[in-house]
């Protein structure tokens, strides 16, 4: 089991294979559909002008990023109403749909570790080595477990996106991931789907 | 007539928090499966951690607390109307209690509107008349979005998989939904398969017959063999817990028929995550019993 604390060098990155379990402590910022496609549409692309809070949330977002890690999460939080959050619940959520966006946005906020379940595509690949950064794979669904790793809540940004979809600065304490996308070009899920392709193509032949 | 908006939040608390016995079992066999040591095995082994902390802590074993799907089996009486709104009542205190998590998002707006009620359909309830002498019976499913993204629907026959118009046909396409999925549903899962109907019919029937128990099969020799046959082939891909690789990839398969035009031969499949979320409570009398 290695422990990792963010902020994370490149060569610790460098050093991670597919197939490692890594315990990881320190800051990390979730961001699911909503955040991705803002931040990419906002600041990377710039398709959509800066609007209300972004340019403030933008300057914040760049210093909690440059070495950190993006966890795909939407949790259930408690004390919405007093803003004293406290994570409930936050397991994983499935990161294929940020395919579009992760690689970008690793590289634009020189992020160092993606978070989720189910693993990401050939363009997330690519990003992992050009980077460098990894993709770490949580339990999905093992919410309440995970929850307990999250020591304190920063703070929250974009509230406007609902609390599932907002971006919440969170500090964790040993929270378990396997590493199964490298800067090697090493993807645990190619693996996986080539080998399962065999034995589908088999399984069809039969009667 | 009574009102029942404390029973049915207890009902949403059971059900976010704490995992049917059925399918708990299930999970614990498959562990002795995986090697030791194996990412396949850690999954599992943390999955039952948070299964057994979710229970003693009243905390949602999945944060994406799902579409919740009311069934509801009423005798003569009860007026449905009511019944909607103690449902939706019980719903929207759940969610400020963070047994559920706010899951209603306006589609056209993007909105989310903060204590899981949206429209007429959110959350989901079928009414269903039975006899007078039948208690009331409320059945709830949670149905995570990660594994209802992977469900899939053919129609048969599929060329690109020589799938043709019978059981056979069946088998492949299954197989395939499982292949396509690969561990995006959080595997191991549990397959919900519906033969005919119309597009929307055949859907939400793949659901409804995932809230028979597990190892239940079905009446019709045939579909429960096949039931037993997908689920070993399923298992033959390899593809594992999380999609890390691994034995375990389906813990069991519930296969329906409906009647079809003649011109349409639908297969849906619903994915279940392994968190299967489902409870039912019974209205008898002054008592309410949980299961």
């Amino acid at each position: 089991m290695r422990e990792i604390t963010t902020p994370i060098s490149d060569e610790t990155i460098r050093s991670l294979k597919v197939g490692e379990a890594v315990n990881l402590t320190g800051m990390m910022v979730t961001g699911r559909d909503a955040a991705h496609k803002w931040m990419i549409e906002t600041f990377v692309r710039k398709t959509r002008p800066p609007q209300d809070d972004d340019e403030k949330v933008y300057e914040e977002l760049k210093k909690l990023l440059s070495g950190s890690v993006i966890y795909h999460c939407g949790p259930v939080v408690s004390g919405l109403d007093t803003k004293e959050y406290k994570f409930v619940a936050a397991g994983p959520t499935t990161s294929i749909r940020e395919e579009p966006y992760q690689a970008d946005v690793m590289k634009h906020f020189n992020v160092k570790g993606v978070i989720g379940k189910g693993g990401m595509g050939p363009r997330t690949l690519k990003g992992c080595q050009e980077a460098p950064f990894v993709y770490l794979h949580a339990i999905g669904g093992a919410a309440s477990f995970l929850a307990r790793t999250v020591t304190r809540v920063q703070g929250v940004f974009k509230m406007e996106f609902g609390v599932p979809e907002a971006m919440w600065v969170i500090e964790v304490k040993d929270f378990p991931v396997v590493v199964t996308m490298d800067s090697h070009g090493g993807s645990q899920h190619a693996v996986i789907e080539e080998r399962s392709k065999k034995v589908l193509d088999e399984l069809l032949a039969r009667v | 007539m009574r009102d029942l908006t404390n029973e049915i939040l207890e009902l949403i608390r059971r059900t976010s928090s704490s995992l049917p016995k059925d399918v708990e079992d299930r999970l614990r066999e498959s562990v002795d499966k995986e090697a030791p040591g194996s990412p396949a095995r850690g999954a599992l082994e943390t999955i039952l951690r948070n299964i057994e902390l979710s229970r003693a802590n009243s905390t949602p074993i999945c944060q994406d607390t799902g579409t919740p799907i009311f069934y509801v089996h009423h005798p003569e009486g009860w007026s449905t109307r009511k019944l909607k709104e103690q449902i939706r009542a019980a719903m929207a205190e759940a969610t400020k209690r963070s047994y559920m998590r706010p899951n209603a998002v306006d589609a056209v707006y993007d909105k989310n509107t903060g204590n899981n009620l949206g429209g007429d359909d959110f959350p989901y309830i079928h009414f269903d008349e039975v006899d007078a002498d039948q208690p009331l019976l409320i059945e709830l499913m949670l149905k995570g979005g990660g594994c209802e993204n992977v469900g899939r629907q053919y129609s048969l026959p599929d060329n690109s998989l020589g799938a043709g118009r019978d059981l056979a046909g069946v088998r492949k396409v299954v197989l395939d939904a499982v292949y396509q999925a690969q561990g995006q549903g959080c595997a191991p899962g549990i397959l919900g398969v519906a033969i005919g109907g119309d597009r929307g019919s055949s859907y939400i029937k793949s659901k409804e017959v995932l809230l028979d128990k597990l190892g239940e099969r079905s009446a019709d020799p045939q579909l429960a063999e096949l039931e037993e046959r997908l689920t070993r082939e399923a298992n033959e891909m390899g593809i594992g817990p999380m999609g890390f690789g691994g034995k375990t990839t389906v813990i069991d398969t519930k296969i329906t028929g409906l009647h079809r035009l003649p011109a349409s031969y639908f297969v849906s499949v619903s994915y279940m995550c392994w968190a299967y979320r489902r409870r039912r409570m019974t209205v008898k009398g002054d008592v309410v019993e949980y299961d």
